[in-house]
């Protein structure tokens, strides 16, 4: 009784905060809205006893995906709101055909499925065991993932490095002071 | 090495912070409104208006001359002439202000008003304590609020009082003097009629009523 | 009921040490058994609401009375004997001060930022151990909760200054969430090294391992050479985290007026100014949680004085430590701070995550005995200190001292 309420309330929330992504004109509101979906995932999470995964979407994603995506709305186009006319182009109602035809295969789909009943109680799985795991039988993947990320990080590095160095620029070099003082 | 300089200063604050409880002298605040420190002489703010004698509206050196109103230059100070005359310290009869209003809020401090004054009336004063609850009205002060005794204005400016009066005195006795000079002159020509007369007590009795009404006058 | 050695578990000292326990246990028990998690849980909160915003009210106070000091001025004292009712005089300006929201702001995310801010930064006291039994949530991943709690403080901030529509809003936001990303990384990976020696991610679980005593020292991580650099590490980059001098620079009044609440005023003011000083609090918390033994006694004859005492105690001396910083260190400029962050934080703590790595196992391989002890520690603490040493010279000898330089401006 008391965990459907839990269930439904942050179900809603996350729902809410989707359809307003969605839906607002304001990116930074849209990504606002965003960041109050993953907080309602973070909850369904907690309340289903996921605490490792719980906190890590906390950690992850309100605390740099959504800074992330801020950051990108502020320093690409501005955080203006969108014309009207964007939405009312002529393609929308192909859209809502679309739209029409998906939700039709989807219901198809899902009344045909057979659902399984689910074997009691979910396994609980504590932080030490997710530890474990990591550093036993998925540390070669693990060992992977970062070398990806440490390679796609040093990537972004280079491609975000100014093309020339400013000292080999004529312009530059001839403004620059010939001796920048003695190191101490 | 890195961090070396953190400590330093760590420990600099830290002699502060024990030393402020320990040594008085290290604690340079005055606590405003019960200690206060000497005031300076040549501090200024605000104008004032002298007044001599024991009537403050009666001993005003103001001539009402509106030279002051005219030169100030936010235009502060707004005076109204009046339409008699009463005799100023020499004895002439001069105007007076009837209204003599000077805004501080307005106020600059410039001291071009005291600069221009011919006649020693306006000077700057030394109050700071003049907070209002009205920002309007009360900050308006009249000539009932600025006029100052010249007692006063020995105290906050002793040497500069000094001066001034002794200018003033200056120019009374130079006052005198050409009034002694015209009298004499006029009883020398009372005596040159006389002897013209040919009454040689007469001469004598027009020099006396000469002198004498000279010594009247001053 | 974890017990350590040397804390006598008998008597009046025992009670005194479970007294808000008791206290909340007894209240609880006057309510109907279905109520009674609830009744005692939200006694709890209501302890955790009241407590921390009165340190809060203190430390206003008593940090301008330590700046004051530290500057040989006097400090507030006109409010009540010795200005100590001076935080009253502040409650009362801000609570009647007009609330002005600036007409192109965004009202209701202006409305929304402080609120999520000091939500968030109450959220982190759930799972801190200030005591004894003193948990309102024991959780398994405390300090992931804190960990996690803290980064979404950053969005508030970014809500702060983005919502105002005030370039120095935007910019204080802007630098705040930069650094406050920055020194994360720095601020988790030293904190690793706790969790990697205690093997766990409880918070109470990490004090219960450092409350053995080896005569009368306690068994505190920060007592050993990973567990000191981690500690400093770790304050360190707290500092940056809250926004505290002298990484300062999101609220650089010399330069962005008061940064992200620049256009709040009154209480919302007040809100951003309790948030910032009960993040202040919380991570010393935590610094004290995984480095300072917690709650637990510095001397093991002084075990009979309450664990929540010694807690409180160790926060009011972060405080301090954190006041006196203030009072010495002068702002960092932007490029220093972002070097320091990645060119000798996050070294140092990836460093120090290898030596507790290699404490470990010296610990198994060099057995028991002081003089295998001594040549671990000196070891650990070379390595450490010989690092330092080096990185330090580097950053020195590459900082270009001498006069400014303008590449536009000329």
């Amino acid at each position: 009784m008391m965990h459907a309420a839990f269930f439904l309330t942050f179900a809603v929330l996350t729902l809410a905060g989707a359809v307003a992504a969605a839906l607002l004109r304001n990116l930074v509101h849209c990504a606002l809205s965003l960041t109050v979906t993953f907080a309602g995932l973070a909850l369904l999470y907690l309340s289903l006893g996921a605490e490792f995964v719980g906190l890590t979407q906390v950690l992850v994603y309100i605390g740099a995906v959504a800074i992330l995506v801020v950051f990108a709305i502020l320093l690409t186009r501005g955080s203006g709101s969108l014309p009207r006319q964007m939405l009312s182009s002529s393609g929308w109602r192909v859209g809502w055909l679309a739209a029409v035809a998906v939700g039709f295969v989807l219901v198809a789909a899902l009344r045909d499925a057979p659902f399984a009943q689910s074997q009691g109680n979910a396994p609980v799985v504590s932080v030490k065991e997710i530890g474990q795991a990591l550093m036993g039988p998925f540390a070669l993947p693990l060992e992977i993932v970062g070398v990806l990320l440490t390679v796609a990080l040093i990537g972004a590095v280079i491609v975000a490095m100014p093309e020339k160095p400013m000292l080999e620029n004529p312009v530059l070099k001839n403004q620059m002071p010939e001796k920048q003082g003695g190191a101490e | 090495m890195l961090g070396e300089g953190i400590l330093k200063g760590l420990a600099e604050t830290a002699k502060n912070f024990a030393g402020s409880f320990v040594s008085e002298e290290r604690l340079t605040t005055v606590e405003y409104p019960e200690q206060r420190l000497p005031q300076i002489e040549n501090t200024r703010d605000f104008p004032f208006l002298v007044y001599d004698g024991d009537d403050a509206m009666a001993g005003l050196r103001c001539v009402s001359c509106q030279i002051c109103e005219k030169e100030c230059p936010p235009k502060c100070i707004y005076i109204t002439k009046s339409a008699d005359k009463k005799p100023d310290y020499v004895g002439k009869a001069q105007f007076y202000p009837t209204r003599f209003d000077i805004d501080v809020s307005v106020c600059m401090s410039c001291q071009i008003c005291v600069e221009v004054c011919p006649f020693e009336a306006i000077k700057m004063d030394t109050e700071f304590e003049l907070s209002t609850e009205d920002r309007f009205g009360g900050l308006i002060l009249d000539r009932h609020k600025l006029a100052k005794s010249n007692e006063y204005y020995h105290q906050i400016h002793p040497t500069e009082a000094a001066e001034v009066d002794a200018r003033l005195a200056e120019e009374k006795a130079k006052v005198e003097a050409k009034a002694k000079a015209a009298a004499e002159a006029a009883a020398a020509k009372a005596a040159a009629d006389a002897a013209a007369k040919g009454t040689a007590d007469a001469t004598a009795k027009a020099a006396e009523s000469a002198a004498k009404s000279a010594e009247g006058q001053a | 009921m974890n017990l350590n050695a040397g804390w006598a578990s008998t008597g009046w000292t025992s009670t005194l040490d479970q007294i808000f326990v008791l206290v909340q246990h007894r209240v609880a028990e006057l309510f109907p058994p279905v109520l009674q998690p609830w009744v005692a849980m939200i006694l709890g909160v209501v302890g955790i609401v009241a407590v921390f915003p009165a340190i809060f009210a203190l430390t206003t106070v008593l940090e301008r009375k330590g700046l004051g000091r530290m500057q040989n001025r006097l400090g507030p004292n006109r409010v009540g004997p010795y200005g100590i009712l001076q935080p009253m005089a502040d409650a009362i300006k801000s609570l009647t001060k007009e609330d002005i929201i600036p007409r192109s702001a965004d009202a209701v995310v202006h409305f929304l930022a402080p609120v999520v801010l000091v939500v968030a930064i109450f959220l982190g006291y759930a799972v801190l151990p200030v005591g004894r039994n003193m948990v309102l949530m024991p959780i398994d991943a405390g300090i992931l909760f804190f960990f996690a709690i803290g980064a979404s403080t950053e969005l508030s901030i970014f809500m702060a200054g983005w919502s105002s529509r005030n370039k120095y809003s935007l910019l204080g936001a802007m630098r705040a969430v930069a650094q406050m990303i920055s020194y994360e990384v720095p601020l988790l990976l030293s904190a690793v090294v706790a969790i990697m020696m205690t093997g766990s991610l409880s918070p109470e679980a990490i004090v219960a391992a450092q409350g053995g005593f080896s005569g009368v020292l306690p068994h505190w991580y920060v007592f050993t050479p990973w567990g000191f650099a981690g500690f400093a590490l770790f304050v360190v980059a707290a500092l940056a985290e809250t926004n505290r001098s002298p990484f300062d620079l999101p609220e650089g009044e010399s330069e962005l007026v008061a940064g992200y609440f620049t256009e709040y005023s009154g209480f919302k003011f007040a809100l951003f100014f309790l948030g910032e000083y009960l993040g202040m609090m919380s991570i010393a918390g935590y610094g004290i949680t995984l480095f300072l033994g917690g709650w637990g006694a510095p001397f093991s004859f002084l075990a009979f004085i309450p664990s929540w005492a010694w807690f409180f105690g160790k926060l009011f001396l972060a405080i301090f430590f954190f006041i006196w910083l203030r009072g010495t260190l002068p702002r960092l400029r932007q490029d220093q701070l972002m070097n320091f962050a990645w060119k000798f934080m996050l070294p140092m703590s990836l460093l120090n995550l290898l030596v507790a790595a290699a404490w470990r196992f010296l610990g198994e391989w060099l057995g028991a005995g002081v003089g295998a002890e001594a040549i671990r520690w000196l070891a650990c603490a070379a390595v450490l200190g010989g690092t330092y040493v080096l990185l330090g010279r580097a950053m020195l000898r590459r900082q270009k001292i001498g006069p400014r330089s303008y590449r536009y401006a000329e």
